[in-house]
């Protein structure tokens, strides 16, 4: 079974995101990046569903040269191989250009099944996955959290508002997995030396054949038009705890009436 | 002539949700709003959506669009475009509504902004206010597609206001293509809610990972049946499969607007204060006096959850008692 994981490298967690005021994107060049925790939930996925099943897992990122770093998380993590789709055009691409790109590099090779992460921990638009699935015709299983590959047949559970739907469909098939699906795998040392001679292979929009009239920045159809902070919160009374701190609180509720 | 809005009509439980009410109503406030209604749906539904706004209603009640996902309802919003070119659709940002959007804006090489929590109309394009990177930033974009702009509107983004007025009715017969097929619900799971829903509680009680494992949630469960509220959780606690999903408060979860909030153990990522922000009375617990949560805290205590919840309850007690 041929795998591929769409894994979007992000700024680390340990950074407040900016976003700066001129070009109106997120601040991405020259801070510390990782590999989105969500797409190596997906990633994780993949690796446990190839252990079962036999197969690889190939690894596919859109992004700047800092998501190298990233990429190699994932190859240690144990995927076989990876692309990195690496053009300094594709800057301000919204999310259709996006799947534009990744659903192109994804038919460089053939697939099975396609994971991504239902939505990435930095921007949260969640709907790239979709329009990937849509772009490749295949079935959009979104927001599993298991999946089970039988055969031809995929099977997963759907979060739902009130619970979950059990979905099924015949691969070739893209599933977006929730990140609490599992709990990703750290790479041993075995698999950071292994990932050094692994495989990336970049690639320009250009190269995916595709035009600055359908990605980046000129060919997207949403454009940001401002950034601004809404107005802040201010903060109200903190006290420390000092053995009332649980009176303070009923005192408190009591002024407001609702005790 | 007034510009024309298109809302997917969105139902859950069968019931016809607030999101697709609370859409509808600023629909009809900046144009002509319009539903699709696709799959079973309660005899009431259509009555309801006209009575928040819209003239018109496209239906088919064939439970093809219930038992194979969304590929069918694609196949169908999107001939109904081509055909009557609405200038903006609305979804609301559940799951089903991201799936549509998704494809939808494929189907017609559209583009599509998520999370949007107002827009307005500009000549052939829309402009969306969205909130961002958990509402430390709100941003505003622009969407100028060839055809029907796409919309995916957060919950609660708009007031829902009750209109007298009738709809028309059109049919709408599903597509015949098997490979709308491709997608099948074998089963749909109902997983039972404990306690009030997090939905119009007056009062909620929130845990994070401070609280550090499962069974520490009932004394908040405690905590929130004195004093008549419901239960809600960080998006790290419901990956950790302490509490259902159904309880996650968040840029992800559900957005909450409690009269009192009560923040127990919740460092107060963006994410989460994106879900909770607009609770009229906020406090928080927390250990560490650095957490974010206390810079949007009416009150905020600096202390160990363990200590000052369960002191908490006592005085409770003590002054229902009393």
């Amino acid at each position: 079974m041929n795998v591929i994981i769409c894994a979007k490298v992000i700024p680390a967690s340990s950074v407040i995101i900016e976003i700066d005021p001129a070009t109106k994107c997120m601040v991405r060049k020259g801070i510390p990046h990782e590999l989105d925790p969500a797409a190596a939930s997906a990633l994780e996925e993949g690796l446990r569903l190839t252990e079962k099943h036999g197969g690889e897992v190939k690894v596919v990122t859109m992004g700047i040269n800092d998501a190298t770093i990233g990429i190699r998380n994932a190859l240690a993590m144990g995927a076989t191989s990876a692309i990195h789709i690496l053009d300094d055009t594709l800057a301000g691409s919204d999310t259709l250009g996006t799947a534009k790109v990744l659903a192109a590099a994804i038919k460089k090779g053939p697939f099975d099944l396609v994971i991504c992460a239902a939505e990435s921990s930095d921007s949260y638009s969640g709907i790239v996955p979709g329009q990937i699935a849509q772009l490749l015709g295949i079935a959009p299983l979104t927001f599993a959290k298991d999946i089970a590959v039988e055969g031809n047949k995929i099977t997963i559970k759907r979060q739902s508002e009130s619970g979950y739907d059990v979905v099924e469909a015949e691969l070739p098939a893209l599933v977006t997995v929730t990140s609490g699906i599992n709990e990703p795998r750290y790479p041993q040392l075995k698999g950071i030396m292994a990932a050094k001679k692994k495989e990336i292979k970049k690639y320009t929009a250009g190269d995916l054949g595709l035009g600055p009239d359908q990605v980046g920045g000129a060919g997207a159809r949403e454009k940001v038009l401002s950034v601004g902070r809404p107005p802040a919160r201010s903060a109200g009374k903190i006290i420390t705890d000092e053995g009332d701190g649980g009176k303070q609180i009923a005192e408190f509720l009591a002024e407001l009436k609702v005790i | 002539m007034a510009v024309l809005i298109w809302v997917y009509a969105e139902v859950i439980e069968e019931k016809v949700t607030p999101t697709t009410l609370e859409m509808l109503s600023k629909a009809a406030e900046v144009g002509t709003a319009e539903a699709i209604l696709l799959g079973p749906a309660p005899g009431d539904a259509v009555q309801t959506l006209a009575n928040h706004g819209a003239s018109k209603v496209y239906r088919s009640d064939d439970p093809v669009f219930r038992d194979y996902l969304t590929l069918p309802a694609v196949e169908t919003i999107a001939g109904l475009i081509q055909k009557y070119r609405p200038a903006v659709m609305l979804f609301a940002s559940s799951y089903a509504g991201r799936d549509l959007a998704a494809a939808l804006s494929v189907v017609l090489d559209s583009g599509a902004i998520t999370d949007v929590g107002d827009f307005a109309l500009k000549g052939s394009s829309v402009e969306a206010t969205i909130p961002a990177l958990g509402g430390s930033y709100l941003n505003v974009s622009t969407l100028d597609s060839p055809g029907t702009n796409i919309l995916l509107v957060r919950q609660k983004s708009f007031e829902a206001i009750p209109r007298n007025q009738t709809a028309i009715v059109e049919e709408v017969v599903p597509p015949s293509d098997p490979a709308i097929h491709k997608v099948r619900v074998a089963e749909r799971v109902t997983v039972q809610q404990e306690g009030p829903q997090l939905e119009g509680a007056n009062v909620i009680v929130a845990g994070g990972r401070g609280l550090k494992a499962a069974e520490h949630f009932d004394v908040l469960r405690q905590l929130a049946e004195m004093l008549g509220g419901a239960i809600g959780a960080t998006r790290a606690v419901v990956d950790a499969g302490w509490v259902p999903y159904s309880l996650q408060i968040g840029q992800t979860g559900k957005t909450v607007k409690p009269k009192l909030y009560i923040a127990c153990g919740i460092s107060g990522a963006v994410q989460h204060l994106a879900g909770m922000k607009g609770s009229k009375m906020i406090i928080a617990i927390n250990k560490d006096p650095e957490a974010p949560i206390f810079q949007v805290s009416d009150l905020g205590v600096v202390g160990d959850i363990f200590k000052v919840v369960p002191q908490l309850i006592e005085e409770l007690k003590k002054r229902k008692g009393g």
